[in-house]
């Protein structure tokens, strides 16, 4: 069972109407995260290599090489962090 | 002659990489970045002269407190105030417009009484009237904003009475960058009894300020968004106003006396004078000498050429934006009344996307409500994305960002 706060350095809710969540990847591991995300997600397009959006059970994603990841259409947090741990696993 | 190249050299952090890209700071509105001159005057003063103010008679207090007192005169020369007895450091804004809700609202507004503020408010100009009034019984009243985002004359004119005692309104919407005509407003305030408080937030770092000639009973910045460390403050009160109010906290430094009387069994206290009886316990004293070092920074580049160069700025941002074809901009698309800051967003993506892409390419920008959510609720706008600009920006680094969000749109 991977720790996902071995990837994650913080989670925030975004401000606005959108109720996202902004996943910050812990910067010395986001490469590592990234790959593991990317070879689960599925891959629906990329910009410059900059951004991926992705899919993951119906769950649209946004992952960019910077470490940050928009996640949107969650019910709350508790489903983000069962996303999250099947995406680094 | 204002050049933003070369001011940008006093600006360490400017020199960073973000992403692999040179960082583009477009989140002034937010906080701005400090130029060396003031990170050395506060390393100077922890280096050279720290000690407490206004309590010992030793060479490090009296030094501390000169440079301290200094400060209070310095701020006070910036926005024209009549001495420092009318300069309150205080943390921010937000602790400012929170002295005045407690310290005047609690003991002379109540059942009957009205205050005013608008629907383009930052929260800290909305949250700390309506908690107040729930203490009090006042009622907070709103008043509207046009659908390109100016303050509605036609609301403030019916909105306020002879129950309204405070407008409290802001100079320019952290938002939108609309500048609203305060000497306006203060006519009409006071024709009808109220005082006016005036949020400077995103007025004072930006343009000159002159409290006597925008006859302002009240006015609050913060140091932070004006070159100054984070943790400063002022408000600004006209002298006789500020006599008559009750300390907002209590402490040491804010009183003249505080003696037992056995007889009664309690303490007698008096205040000290303006505007140490507002600024209780130890205060930020190496903040307040930052924030002098920032006011002489912004007075040698001149006001009005900081002005200036923020419209030239805004102007440019608005006619390249327009060249995007997905994006929207809110809020006036003229420079005329407006000040740095821009909203908008890009069709397909919400603006925390647009923020994410742009900082991938070391563009700081702001996404979300920024403390304004009624406004965004009026313009209906779920949230915004946001530039906003200052001394060190220039037109290289708009026309990056805007080739950076002609790439957004291709996705």
């Amino acid at each position: 069972m991977v720790n996902i706060e071995d990837y994650i350095a913080r989670i925030e809710e975004t401000c606005g109407e959108e109720k996202h969540f902004i996943v910050f990847l812990k910067h010395e591991k986001k490469d590592e995260a990234l790959a593991k995300i990317l070879k689960r997600a599925q891959i629906e397009r990329s910009i410059s290599s900059v951004i991926f959006e992705l899919n993951f059970r119906g769950v649209p994603l946004r992952a960019y090489v910077s470490g940050k990841i928009l996640v949107r259409n969650l019910k709350d947090k508790n489903a983000l962090l069962g996303i999250l741990s099947e995406l680094l696993q | 002659m204002f050049e933003p190249h070369k001011i940008k050299e006093d600006f360490p952090i400017l020199k960073r990489k973000i992403n692999g890209h040179s960082l583009v700071y477009f989140d002034n509105a937010a906080t701005s970045q400090k130029p060396i001159q003031v990170i050395e005057t506060v390393r100077e003063f922890y280096e050279k002269h720290n000690a407490n103010v206004h309590r010992a008679i030793h060479t490090l207090s009296q030094e501390a407190t000169e440079l301290y007192e200094r400060a209070h005169e310095e701020v006070a020369r910036f926005i024209n105030a009549r001495g420092m007895e009318e300069i309150i450091f205080v943390r921010g804004a937000t602790e400012a417009v929170n002295l005045i809700a407690y310290s005047y609202g609690l003991r002379n507004l109540g059942q009957g009484d009205e205050v005013l503020v608008s629907l383009m408010e930052h929260h800290s100009n909305i949250v700390p009237w309506e908690v107040t009034s729930k203490i009090k019984g006042f009622k907070v009243r709103y008043i509207d904003v046009k659908s390109d985002g100016t303050l509605d004359y036609e609301s403030l004119e019916q909105t306020i009475s002879e129950k309204t005692k405070i407008v409290s309104i802001t100079h320019v919407s952290n938002v939108t960058g609309v500048i609203n005509d305060i000497k306006r407003i203060a006519k009409i305030a006071h024709e009808h009894g109220a005082l006016l408080v005036v949020d400077g937030a995103q007025s004072v770092p930006h343009m000159p300020v002159d409290v006597k000639d925008l006859d302002a009973d009240f006015l609050v910045f913060s140091g932070h968004k004006m070159l100054a460390p984070t943790g400063i403050g002022v408000l600004y009160g006209k002298i006789d106003l500020l006599k008559e109010m009750e300390p907002f906290q209590g402490g040491g430094e804010m009183i003249r006396e505080v003696s037992f009387n056995p007889a009664m069994g309690h303490c007698n206290i008096s205040w000290n004078d303006l505007p140490w009886k507002f600024e209780a316990g130890t205060p930020d004293i190496g903040g307040g000498i930052g924030l002098m070092a920032a006011v002489r920074y912004l007075r040698g580049l001149g006001m009005d050429d900081v002005y200036r160069h923020e419209c030239d700025l805004t102007g440019y941002a608005l006619k390249r934006m327009q060249e995007l074809k997905k994006i929207k901009i809110y809020g006036p698309l003229e420079i005329k009344g407006k000040c740095g800051i821009i909203p908008f967003n890009m069709e397909g993506f919400d603006s925390h996307d647009v923020a994410l892409f742009l900082d991938s390419y070391g563009i700081m920008i702001r996404s979300g409500y920024h403390c304004a959510q009624p406004l965004h609720q009026r313009l209906n706008i779920p949230s915004s994305a946001r530039v906003s600009f200052y001394i060190y920006n220039t037109r290289d680094e708009i026309d990056r960002f805007i080739e950076v969000l002609k790439e957004l749109e291709q996705l």
